[in-house]
């Protein structure tokens, strides 16, 4: 009969076999679980953009609004990357624009040469698309998801839930995942990003014991309990259905 | 012994007094064990094998180029659009999962039900069961658009989605009704073979086959504590599977039934399905088996007999699906809405109308042929009527899924639907991956199940010395 069994030391490699499962099984549940979490995948991601713009000096120093350049933010879909001419505000050097001298700010910086070289273009092909700075997208959402800027902005939820204290990045990069679980965590919970509406720009908002909020006479000292005042007071229910944002 | 071999012998005689034999030709144990050893212990296997396999490969080949194609491009490589968003690749699918379910019923149901006949073709049948299952199992999996994360179809929490699976949702029942067929296929096909690669291991001449098939058969000793828990497993696996062969087709027909849609909205669809999955694999055992037991000389061991039973389910089950054909227009002029009425109209007389009457007279009219006894012992004659029965249940997958998602409540989204190279080519490319795994199993692979047959065949009878 020992002809047909296999020899003895295949009992060891049973075990070495089981082993071996157990370390390969836990290897792809550690792929699967942690090694593609969008917290590691997605988060980090800091393009070199073609200007070193800094948001750390414009938005955390000079204290100028989200607003000022990505203008549409409030009213569409999409929060507009400003064109040339935005920057060209205050790093137009020595141009002259409807009879007014604009401001000069570093005119002669190597950093700022994509700018110039843009609106200089802009100038001699007028009426012509202008040769934009090549900005890289750094929240680049997949084509399948539909997110409207308008619809978070007018209602409460501020620029950090998302993009995190961009007021201090002098790069900027993603913080957040941004995945499906991001998203759906806000949709099923909103109360705690929730605040008055006009003060969603202040990527600096405390609300605590020291830092209280007064709205309408009545003193919030916590996030909960402001954060529901404005989800009641707003009548925000969010859409957790697949069609809100797979359209 | 015996007598002479090549013997041609006439086992479908129905005569009650003698019990016609399952093994024709003379053979005895020995011969049996020969005749199915012999394909895998030849150098080589014969010229239509490789002739065979070369075409298998090249189409394979192309269903490989153009997985890669749709994956790289998303599945708008695809016909599907706008109203058909299930096209092709659903039709394949249930056409696939469909052709598996002879197999179970030969190896599960006939075996609770004791039909000895069964012995010769179940191995076979099996096997063509599990590359089905493959076959099938791609389409869903690459229609899903985004396969790298194909395992979100399972209900496995992730850090991406935050969400399960919906559990009402039918497609998701599928993901465990094929799941559960594939495994318990997969395990009653090997365990039923155990004793088999046992055979060809202690017959291996060579030292890396017999340590091939040796640890293939898990150290089968054959003895009689071996063979009593062999018994017992098979038994209970047989008791699994039967309920397979009925609750999976009638899942995938909930992925229809459970939707609104006229044309698919019926109550109608699970037995309707049942019965024309077991339909289109018998038809597909048929056109495997003739062929394979004309290129390996099997003849012998799948008799004419076998395939004349065969035949004969294949007359049954197409009455069944001919019977729901007609019974689904009674049921839409019956039930006196307007959009059922219409769409079983549209179906027949309307722009797909070559599509449901190809379906009509594959299924339905040409089986009718195998009331002739002539017919139905003719190797040739009962290939191509099988081809035709098979081509007939792609149609009727094919008018069930996009005639009704073409013909809507609303008129405004009718359209016409139209598959690209891709989807023709990908259909065709799951023959070449099918092909393949089949005749790969038939060279290497025990073909017939030896040990079973044997049981059936007449012990000391007077024919025996």
């Amino acid at each position: 009969m020992q002809e047909f069994n296999f020899p003895n030391w295949v009992n060891r490699l049973f075990y070495v076999g089981l082993a071996g499962a157990v370390v390969f099984g836990g290897y792809f549940a550690n792929m699967l679980f942690f090694a593609i979490h969008p917290d590691g995948v997605n988060v980090g991601h800091k393009p070199r953009q073609p200007v070193p713009f800094s948001h750390q000096l414009h938005a955390g120093e000079l204290k100028m609004d989200c607003r000022y350049c990505h203008n549409t933010v409030e009213v569409a879909g999409h929060a507009a990357i400003p064109p040339t001419a935005t920057c060209g505000n205050c790093h137009g050097g020595n141009r002259v624009v409807a009879g007014r001298t604009l401001a000069v700010v570093h005119p002669e910086s190597p950093l700022l040469q994509p700018v110039r070289t843009s609106l200089e273009k802009a100038n001699e092909k007028k009426g012509t698309e202008p040769d934009a700075v090549d900005w890289i997208k750094v929240h680049d959402m997949p084509d399948f998801v539909y997110f409207n800027h308008s619809a978070h902005i007018n209602r409460g939820v501020s620029c950090v839930s998302c993009h995190g204290r961009v007021d201090q990045m002098l790069e900027v990069q993603q913080v957040k995942s941004l995945s499906m679980k991001f998203c759906l965590d806000c949709h099923r919970n909103p109360t705690p990003h929730l605040r008055d509406p006009n003060l969603v720009t202040d990527l600096e908002f405390k609300i605590s014991k020291e830092h209280p909020q007064v709205v309408d006479g009545k003193r919030f000292e916590t996030q909960e309990e402001y954060g529901a005042y404005w989800k009641d007071k707003l009548g925000i229910s969010p859409n957790i259905s697949c069609s809100t944002c797979h359209r | 012994m015996a007598t002479t071999i090549d013997e041609v012998y006439d086992n479908t005689w129905d005569d009650p007094r003698k019990r016609s034999p399952l093994v024709t030709g003379g053979l005895d144990y020995g011969q049996v064990t020969s005749t199915v050893t012999s394909i895998a212990e030849a150098p080589a296997p014969p010229r239509i094998w490789y002739i065979l396999m070369a075409i298998s490969l090249c189409l394979l080949g192309m269903l490989g180029v153009l997985l890669l194609h749709l994956i790289v491009s998303g599945v708008g490589v695809w016909g599907n659009n706008n109203p058909a968003f299930w096209g092709w690749p659903i039709v394949n699918f249930v056409f696939w999962v469909g052709i598996g379910h002879a197999g179970t019923l030969i190896s599960a149901i006939l075996f609770l039900f004791r039909q000895n006949w069964r012995t010769s073709i179940n191995r076979a049948a099996e096997a063509m069961t599990i590359f089905a299952v493959v076959c099938a199992g791609m389409f869903p999996g690459v229609h899903i658009g985004r396969v790298w994360v194909a395992y979100w179809l399972f209900p496995i929490p992730t850090e991406h989605l935050a969400m399960w699976p919906n559990f009402r949702s039918p497609l998701l029942w599928d993901v465990f009704a094929v799941g559960t067929y594939a495994t318990v296929s997969t395990l009653f096909w090997y365990m039923g073979m155990l004793p088999d690669l046992a055979t060809f291991r202690d017959r291996a001449k060579n030292k890396w086959k017999r340590m091939a098939y040796g640890i293939l058969c898990l150290g089968w000793t054959g003895s009689a504590r071996a063979w009593h828990r062999y018994e017992m497993a098979y038994t209970i696996l047989a008791a699994l599977a039967t309920p397979l062969v009925l609750s999976v087709h009638t899942i995938v027909s909930f992925d229809f039934a459970v939707s609104q849609l006229p044309g698919w909205h019926t109550t109608i669809f699970p037995p309707y399905f049942v019965a024309g999955a077991i339909f289109s694999g018998f038809a597909m055992v048929i056109t495997l088996l003739v062929p394979a037991r004309a290129m390996f000389n099997l003849q012998h061991l799948i008799t004419m007999r076998h395939l004349e039973n065969m035949c004969k389910i294949i007359v049954a089950t197409g009455l069944m699906v001919g019977f729901a054909y007609t019974i689904e227009f009674f049921i839409a002029w019956y039930s006196g809405v307007k959009t059922e009425t219409q769409t079983f109209i549209m179906r027949a007389f309307g722009p797909y109308w070559w599509a449901y009457w190809t379906m009509f007279t594959c299924n339905v009219f040409i089986p009718q042929l195998f009331w002739f006894k002539a017919v139905r012992t003719s190797p040739i004659a009962m290939v191509v009527i099988s081809i035709f029965v098979n081509i007939g249940m792609w149609f009727e997958r094919f008018v069930i899924t996009v005639t009704s998602l073409c013909r809507d409540f609303m008129p405004s989204s009718w359209a016409y639907f139209r598959p690209t190279y891709v989807d023709i080519g990908m259909f065709v490319g799951s023959f070449g991956l099918f092909m393949t795994l089949f005749l790969l199993f038939c060279r290497f692979l025990p073909v017939v199940a030896m040990a079973e047959v044997k049981s059936v065949m007449p012990h000391g009878d007077e024919e025996h010395h």
